[in-house]
């Protein structure tokens, strides 16, 4: 009976964390709205990337990629490649979560690095359900919210260049890669991508370096792990 | 542009779902588990090196570079995220007023 229930103090203490994991992201969201309304995209379609594809790192390349003049099918290859780690999240949460019929596809939607981190981080499977759900709706509601936002502020500039906000995706990139390159392998593997990436550049068509990218860096992952 | 906002959505809601959906041990097989999350690094990085030091297909040193070098001071400060971005924003701004 325990075990299917979650007690209030432990909801309680989820629901906080949600709520500022959500106000947090809301946070950077704004910049997401900023950065895709000066790329180009209109309010509806930078909406329509916080409602539909829900996952940062994505939103941030497809816009950034159309923003520098790649084109946008460039950036839906760049962001379907980024994607490629939500699958992994939802291996690790598929047992945790014990999803059925209409839940699935649901759930689907909430597997991201927060609700993957916040589910994983609790002891009790109830506690990590619950965790889940909550840190999925707040991000969800602040993520849209935050893009509506900074998207509308943003519309109302009549150059928003002015504020530098075309030279923003790299910065925004940075803050989403820093978190992962507390290792000297990531560090070293991020240092020769872009090497590999401004080598590549003025000789292939838009895109193709980061295709080219990922097949090495997966080629690379996959020789290493070989006994 | 709407085509490619609404097929980018439906491939990583399709990545999201397969993964939940698929057999467990497809993607719990240990160099899987530890290539891809390879991929968003180098990917990232690749994304600051373009977008920095290019201009379409030509390579350029311009203000943009500047604007990282403050982004990175940032984040080693363990700024948070919009800080970072709105610090890099600013700094390309004023240097362009110069």
């Amino acid at each position: 009976m325990a075990s299917n229930l979650v007690s209030v103090p432990d909801s309680r203490g989820i629901v906080r964390d949600a709520l500022a994991i959500g106000v947090a992201t809301g946070a950077y969201a704004l910049s997401f709205g900023a950065i895709s309304i000066t790329a180009g995209l209109n309010l509806l379609q930078t909406c329509a990337l916080s409602a539909l594809m829900f996952t940062g790192a994505s939103q941030f390349a497809l816009v950034g990629v159309v923003g520098s003049g790649g084109g946008v099918w460039a950036g839906v290859l760049t962001a379907g490649l980024l994607g490629s780690r939500n699958s992994l999240y939802a291996v690790r949460l598929a047992s945790l979560l014990d999803l059925r019929a209409w839940r699935r596809p649901a759930a689907s939607h909430f597997v991201i690095d927060e609700t993957t981190a916040m589910a994983i981080a609790r002891d009790e499977v109830a506690a990590s359900r619950y965790a889940f759900w909550a840190t999925g709706l707040s991000v969800f509601i602040f993520w849209n919210l935050g893009t509506l936002i900074g998207a509308l502020v943003t519309h109302a500039i009549p150059n928003p260049r002015v504020l530098g906000l075309d030279a923003a995706p790299p910065a925004a990139y940075l803050a989403l890669l820093a978190p992962r390159l507390r290792a000297r392998e990531p560090l070293a593997i991020a240092l020769a991508a872009a090497i590999v990436a401004v080598v590549l550049l003025p000789f292939v068509p838009a895109g193709l370096p980061l295709l080219v990218i990922a097949v090495l860096v997966s080629l690379y992952g996959l020789a290493r792990g070989r006994p | 542009m709407w085509a490619g906002v609404l097929v980018a959505c439906g491939v990583c809601y399709g990545l999201k779902l397969a993964g939940l959906s698929l057999p467990q041990r497809w993607l719990q097989d240990s160099r899987v588990q530890r290539t891809v999350p390879l991929i968003p690094v180098a990917l990232l990085a690749a994304l600051i090196a373009t977008q920095t030091f290019a201009t379409g297909r030509h390579l350029v040193l311009d203000v943009r570079a500047a604007g990282l070098a403050v982004a990175v001071v940032a984040v080693l400060l363990r700024a948070p995220f919009l800080v970072v971005v709105v610090a890099a924003a600013a700094a390309t701004a004023l240097l362009r007023l110069v």
